[in-house]
């Protein structure tokens, strides 16, 4: 009994670590990456290649002045960051990172823990988000923080749909909402669900992007027009908070599109972790891309769009995928 | 129930005014009802200010007006001062101006043309354009060794001769620039978002262009046929060979796609003059008016009383008051000058294309929401030390 209470605390701890950890140096990948493409050298001066840029970062945010505005609801305030942050870790809990493994003489599995109904509880947990940033836009008693907040919940909300219904079709399929049996299910290349599943993959990866607030769909914290949004009054640690809770949704998107889409853990030669972190930090780079790209929505287009292209076609792909598993089905 | 709007106050800090402007905002949800600009937060009394100033040692005032075009300014007070005293600069002044002038156009619309796609998300773009207007500034750099206030048009010709490595850089600049253009052009011109973005923003009928008497980019956008280098040529511009780029609904789209071809056709003249460059004398010769040059001061004594008795006492002008209007990159720039016949200018009095230009934000933002506001600022291309003088 306490073998198993002290192998969890230590997987926990090092699942937050690594998670934490990975967090701040997306922001140093996104630095880097972004400067490269715009013919700039970002960091360089923190470090080798500016590796000590997160750990710099941090000290500094660190040790600046914690300014709570006079207008702001200050127990909200407060706890926003907090909210916001806590969800985006949570996600990791069901995510399998690994196959299952040995060491020293314990078998440990790959997975902090395997919930069988995993795939929805990322999803109730990832909708509780939203309430962070309403609540961080309400309380701070700014007219642009308040846009940002309403922004943000609009945003959210309607994405949330075909977020949700996009991994219907891998559900249908995989018959299961464990995410470990999922990973299992994909062992070969071509089991993999982006295959089988493509549209709800582009559709998935699409709202991901909506749900993390990333350019093209940053409308929450639109630099140019809200001055930041919902975190404009925020500094010092919260905001700080803020921002890695971000990228901390980053990486919980990459993750469970991973997981659902690309198979996980799964690869030859390499070890399963590294696949895994092959994957997410694939995703990563892809959003950097997009932002190094691509100009920004507008507040009514972005609803539009996803109410008028990504709910209908994750509507029809839902039904198509319910349909094709019942013919397949009726016909074994 | 009763409806109320919400105030927003949209600057003078804020990332997307361009510096200090101010627009109260009255929003309904997101959509604009009212927009009322506040300008002046930049006021520096820069025509007060040549006012007491000799005629020549006013030039460095008008670089910091529009700064990101300080050659437009510096062409358009010197040829005002030449219309005044009445001097007829030599022939290779002539094209050297108009060189440096359409080089500080592309220049202005670099800067116009990354801070606008910067507005509405697409980050890169700006870093692209200001690693091009680079190129520029180190041209502006050989040529009188200032980046941006140059102050290198003088009246009556320029500071110094035009550096040895002058063609070089500038047969490099035509060079890569084309292709440069096309690269913005794959990351905008049929990037969906950003069409989504700019077609049917802000948009500016030809008869409310007229009315607001907008100038450059912003009336030309509209499909009004007007710009100066063609309608009242100045400093040779008779010479070139060049077409005016044309909008035709006056979106912001319309103006992007204008702007674009303006820095195409400004390559253009660009390539005319430094073909055809004459060659000649820096400078007029105009005793008492003009500097003579270095060598003359040496071994003259004539050059070196009229070069003392310049620096120390300036020149005196004629009783009278001329106006010169050019074409800058954001529109028409119009000095206006009174003279009482003393060595300093009675009175000067600037028409900036940007403070007219965005007289009409209301109009290109109300009704709209917020975002388009932005996309408005924008895409009207205001420096705001010009507006505000």
């Amino acid at each position: 009994m306490l073998e198993i209470i002290i192998i969890g605390t230590l997987k926990v701890i090092a699942v937050v670590v690594v998670v934490l950890t990975c967090c701040a140096y997306s922001t140093l990948l996104e630095r880097k990456v972004l400067a490269y493409m715009q013919h700039r050298l970002g960091p360089i001066y923190a470090g080798p290649w500016g590796l000590m840029q997160p750990i710099a970062d941090g000290i500094k945010l660190m040790f600046k002045e914690d300014i709570v505005p006079d207008r702001s609801e200050r127990l909200m305030f407060m706890l926003a960051p907090i909210v916001s942050f806590i969800p985006a870790l949570l996600v990791f809990a069901v995510v399998p990172f690994s196959s299952d493994f040995s060491m020293f003489g314990y078998e440990i599995k790959g997975v902090l823990s395997d919930l069988n109904i995993g795939v929805l509880y990322i999803f109730a947990i990832t909708s509780l988000s939203v309430y962070g940033l309403v609540l961080a836009g309400w309380s701070s008693g700014s007219k642009y923080s308040l846009l940002g907040g309403i922004r943000s919940s609009a945003q959210m909300i309607s994405y949330e749909l075909s977020y949700g219904l996009s991994i219907v079709g891998v559900i249908l399929f995989a018959n299961t909402l464990s995410m470990t049996e999922i990973v299992n299910q994909q062992a070969s290349f071509w089991d993999m669900f982006i295959f089988r599943q493509p549209l709800a993959f582009l559709l998935f990866l699409t709202c991901g992007i909506a749900e993390t607030n990333r350019l093209p769909f940053d409308l929450p914290e639109c630099e140019s027009e809200l001055a930041a949004g919902y975190h404009t009054e925020y500094s010092s640690m919260r905001f700080a908070t803020f921002f890695v809770a971000e990228y901390g949704y980053m990486l919980a998107v990459s993750s469970v599109a991973t997981t659902l889409f690309l198979g996980g853990w799964q690869g030859p030669f390499l070890p399963p972790v590294i696949w895994f972190l092959i994957k997410v930090f694939g995703f990563m780079f892809f959003y950097i891309w997009l932002r190094a790209t691509f100009p920004r929505f507008r507040y009514d287009q972005l609803m539009a769009f996803g109410w008028k292209v990504l709910f209908p076609l994750a509507l029809a792909n839902t039904m198509g995928t319910a349909l094709w598993v019942l013919l397949t089905d009726s016909v074994n | 129930m009763e409806q109320k709007t919400l105030t927003l106050n949209m600057g003078p800090q804020h990332p997307a005014t361009h510096g200090v402007l101010r627009v109260i905002l009255e929003v309904d949800g997101e959509k604009i009802v009212k927009a009322t600009p506040v300008v002046g937060y930049l006021h520096t009394g820069i025509e007060k200010t040549m006012e007491s100033k000799l005629y020549y040692k006013a030039i460095p005032c008008t670089d910091r007006m529009d700064y990101l075009a300080p050659m437009s300014n510096n062409l358009g007070y010197c040829l005002a001062v030449e219309k005044l005293m009445d001097i007829e600069v030599p022939e290779k002044v002539k094209w050297a101006r108009v060189c440096l002038a359409e080089l500080s156009r592309i220049k202005s619309h670099l800067v116009w043309l990354g801070t606008h796609a910067m507005d509405l998300g697409a980050v890169s773009m700006s870093l692209y354009a200001f690693r091009e207007r680079e190129m520029i500034v180190d041209i502006y750099e050989a040529c009188g060794g200032q980046r941006m206030m140059t102050t290198y048009i003088r009246i009556g010709g320029l500071a110094y001769d035009l550096p040895p490595d002058f063609e070089k850089l500038v047969r490099k600049f035509l060079k890569e620039m084309p292709a440069r253009l096309d690269d913005y052009e794959t990351l905008l011109t049929n990037n969906q978002i950003f069409i989504r973005r700019t077609k049917d923003v802000a948009v500016i009928s030809a008869e409310d262009a007229i009315n607001w008497s907008l100038s450059g980019p912003m009336l030309r956008g509209s499909g009004v046929k007007q710009d100066l280098r063609k309608d009242n040529p100045y400093s040779g511009y008779e010479n070139f060979d060049f077409d005016i780029a044309l909008g035709e609904t006056g979106d912001a789209y319309d103006r992007y796609k204008l702007r674009l071809e303006e820095m195409r056709q400004s390559l253009r003249i660009i390539q005319q003059a430094i073909d055809g460059m004459p060659s000649g004398p820096y400078r007029a010769h105009v005793p008492g008016v003009v500097l003579p040059p270095k060598e003359d001061i040496l071994h003259k004594m004539e050059s070196l009383i009229f070069h003392f008795k310049l620096i120390t006492d300036g020149f005196k002008s004629p009783k009278g008051a001329v106006y010169q209007g050019i074409e800058a990159p954001k529109g028409e720039l119009g000095f206006y000058i009174s003279s009482d016949g003393t060595n300093r200018p009675n009175r000067v009095r600037v028409r900036p294309p940007s403070f007219v230009n965005l007289a009409c934000l209301p109009v290109l933002c109300e009704g709209s929401l917020i975002s388009d506001a932005v996309c408005a600022i924008g895409t009207i291309d205001i420096v705001l030390g010009e507006v505000d003088r």
